[in-house]
């Protein structure tokens, strides 16, 4: 028997997954990347939770977050590709300005 | 027992191409494997009766986000390895610290909450009608600002990576144009 604490601790494990890789890499583009697996992650406990309170909100929630996602790469990737341009490289060490 | 089979299968899946998302050298291989990890999420939905969501799922993440992904790797040319830097060590080390702490307040969060809700959950299918007779009804507002959004998203990209000309000759400058080109402009 799956339970919601099943689908829970698999989306805590994703998520450690995802912010384990915004912390160590130091490309602008994989850094994006796994902001996604965060944003999958959070879909996957909102799914679990309508399943097992049986109210569809959370599904409803899962879409919004899929608009939102497909802006912030929208953008993200226009930001990586204008930072390519200015700077010829994406890695996160170089792009320091704001660092002083 | 099937349901238990397929979600111990699928969420194994997941976090594999997860992991190999975040450990892989190359980003064109990084890419590949989120979108193995976006259809064995998509199956996970279809066992939770999200089969509306899972089908946007697909099409959304695997379909669109992550070829746009695929496409900015390529054409930036990224898709060689990673310099291994000197600060590489300092933020494993952190990075592991953060995430075990992160696993063990989740792990206290679920023991605090499993009473709350569990066990004979009712069978409420999301489909497309019912999923969209609650956007349609009840979340009619936010569904409508989505599209602002989305609106926002398209001007933003096209803002954004767009070229700056010069405005005499009107040709494009590919290398200048970023130096300073917008005061130029004006």
């Amino acid at each position: 028997m799956i339970t919601l604490n099943h689908y829970l601790i698999l989306s805590g494990c994703l998520f450690a997954i995802g912010m384990y890789g915004i912390i160590t890499r130091r490309n602008a583009l994989l850094i994006l990347l796994s902001v996604e697996l965060l944003f999958n992650a959070a879909n996957l406990s909102f799914v679990a939770y309508a399943r097992y309170l049986g109210d569809l909100t959370g599904q409803v929630f899962v879409f919004f977050t899929m608009v939102v996602a497909a802006c912030e790469v929208a953008i993200g990737l226009a930001v990586a590709i204008l930072l390519f341009r200015t700077r010829e490289t994406l890695n996160t060490d170089e792009i320091n300005t704001l660092k002083w | 027992m099937n349901e238990a089979f397929f979600f111990y299968l699928f969420s194994g899946l997941t976090l594999l191409a997860a992991l190999y998302v975040v450990f892989t050298k190359n980003p064109t291989y990084a890419v590949l494997s989120l979108v193995a990890a976006m259809f064995s999420l998509a199956i996970l939905f279809v066992l939770l009766h999200a089969y509306f969501i899972a089908v946007v799922h697909v099409l959304v993440y695997a379909g669109a986000i992550l070829v746009l992904f695929l496409f900015v790797v390529m054409l930036l040319g990224v898709g060689r390895e990673e310099p291994a830097s000197k600060s590489q060590r300092l933020y494993r080390i952190f990075g592991g610290f953060v995430v075990v702490g992160f696993l063990l307040e989740i792990g206290l969060i679920i023991k605090a909450v499993s009473s709350s809700a569990q066990e004979s959950p009712t069978i409420l299918a999301g489909t497309i009608e019912a999923v969209g007779k609650l956007l349609f009804t009840e979340y009619f507002l936010p569904f409508e600002i989505t599209s602002v959004l989305l609106l926002v998203g398209i001007v933003g990209a096209v803002v954004l990576s767009r070229r700056e000309q010069m405005p005499a000759e009107g040709q494009y400058l590919p290398g200048k144009a970023a130096e300073g080109g917008r005061s130029k402009q004006v």
